[in-house]
């Protein structure tokens, strides 16, 4: 018996046992029996179709207006059954789409990549996670022959497949800077005329940049309208913004980036981030400084990578496992 | 050996008229209802695009028979403006999309067999069969 025969006397089954006892468990028959043809595609159409041969096969005498009403039934439900078919159709497309996707976000993660470098007397930890499969956020650090330990952290205002390409094209532009240190200002200088010209107008980018020196303890840091991070004073035990003035990258080519200093004691610690932290939606609103600083003092006792790690997790529970923006954290802790 | 029979598509009742040349030959071929309420919807929304969009066309219903196989072949033509999309057209959920029916994609599914052919300023063809099983 073929699938179409087998169909048809199960179809014929439960419509007999109906119509004899008008049981729920004829029509929990008849639920199962939709699953099993909409699983083997049958369009809602030739269920009308069985329903009527099968009336005329019981009720020969039926009264040929009931009969001539299926007509009716069976055009109507033609156009469900185109409406259907398209419908699986562009479900197999967004599948399709999503695979697609996944590749991309792999391939921008190796276009991407950098290593968190390992440096003796720092500890330094970084975490990000796109809000959707393409990350929106960046960072990048450069170890240099003078030890020197740059950073930058990145934020395309915007997120999704348009902000990852954007994102593809500042790295390449970090890539091709000169080798030789370049102070922090400059670096944003350098890359403001990038984005300018190469940028659509609607698209703007927020970038920290960084740079220890150890031969003098001193962090060098400009930002182009980026978030600021905090500093750890681990004397005082006390948090204090970062502060950097600065317009965001690609508003206007002439842009001159102010440097700011920061001399950094053993313990102390440096807390860079993208908004996709600070902007941590809760029930209640954003997230409060405070919730965050609570949240790094809560591990302060672990290594960096460890504090990154869990305070992710921590806010990540906050949203109820929605993140609504890309997500960046990095902690630059001096060995005490 | 091909009967064929043509309707000049102008207004809504010719819409009707080449529905029922394709409903009588479908039934003298011997296909069922549900295939037979398959054509007839293919040949509705053919003609009613020459309808909406050329003004003025024909659809020809031809009897095909090929290697013993008996088939059904609905041609919809015209010469109205054309479609300088088709790939667009083709597309599942663009034409659609506004509840205009079927759509260009829902008559090849409702068919074996779709054939378009179309250049702008000069006219649609499209042929669209259908074979008994």
């Amino acid at each position: 018996m073929d699938f179409r025969e087998m169909m048809e006397s199960k179809y014929r089954d439960i419509l007999h046992h109906y119509i004899k006892e008008q049981s729920e468990q004829a029509l929990y028959a008849g639920q199962k029996f939709s699953r099993k043809s909409i699983e083997h595609k049958v369009a809602p159409e030739e269920i009308i179709s069985l329903h009527k041969s099968l009336l005329l096969e019981m009720y020969p005498e039926l009264p040929k207006d009931i009969i001539h009403s299926f007509d009716i039934l069976l055009e109507v439900m033609v156009g469900y059954g185109i409406a259907y078919r398209e419908h699986q159709s562009l479900r197999h497309q967004q599948e399709e789409l999503r695979s697609e996707m996944e590749i991309a976000s792999n391939v921008q993660q190796t276009l991407l990549g950098t290593s968190i470098p390992t440096v003796p007397g720092f500890d330094i930890g970084a975490i990000s996670v796109p809000a959707k499969h393409m990350n929106g956020d960046y960072f990048h650090f450069v170890l240099d022959e003078n030890d020197n330990i740059s950073v930058a952290i990145a934020d395309v205002i915007g997120k999704g497949i348009p902000a990852a390409l954007c994102m593809s094209m500042i790295k390449y532009a970090m890539d091709s800077l000169p080798e030789n240190r370049l102070d922090p200002s400059s670096v944003l200088e350098n890359l403001n005329r990038v984005v300018e010209q190469n940028v659509d107008p609607s698209m703007f980018i927020t970038m920290f940049y960084g740079m220890f020196n150890p031969s003098n303890n001193i962090f060098y840091y400009a930002s182009a309208g980026h978030e600021p991070g905090f500093y750890y004073d681990s004397k005082k035990k006390e948090f204090s913004e970062l502060v950097a003035r600065g317009l965001l990258l690609g508003v206007d080519k002439r842009t001159k980036y102010s440097q700011y200093e920061k001399e950094i004691f053993p313990g102390d610690m440096i807390i860079l981030m993208s908004d996709g932290v600070t902007e941590c939606r809760t029930e209640e609103g954003f997230i409060e400084k405070e919730t965050l600083i609570g949240y790094i003092n809560k591990y302060i006792h672990l290594n960096a990578q460890e504090i990154v790690n869990n305070i992710f997790r921590e806010l990540e529970k906050l949203q109820h496992f929605q993140l609504r923006d890309d997500f960046t954290l990095i902690i630059l802790k001096k060995d005490v | 050996m091909n009967i064929q029979s043509c309707i000049t598509i102008i207004n809504e009742w010719d819409i009707v008229a080449a529905r029922q040349l394709g409903r009588n030959v479908a039934k003298e071929l011997g296909f069922g209802t549900v295939d037979q309420a398959r054509i007839t919807t293919a040949i509705s929304e053919l003609a009613r695009n020459i309808y909406l969009y050329a003004g003025k066309g024909q659809i020809c219903i031809d009897k095909l028979s090929e290697g013993g196989k008996a088939g059904l072949q609905i041609k919809a033509v015209d010469s109205g403006p054309g479609i300088r999309e088709i790939r667009q057209v083709m597309e599942d959920g663009f034409s659609t999309s506004g509840g205009l029916g079927a759509g260009l994609p829902g008559v090849k599914r409702l068919m074996d067999e779709f054939y378009i052919d179309s250049t702008p300023g000069q006219g649609t063809q499209i042929k669209a069969t259908k074979w008994l099983r």
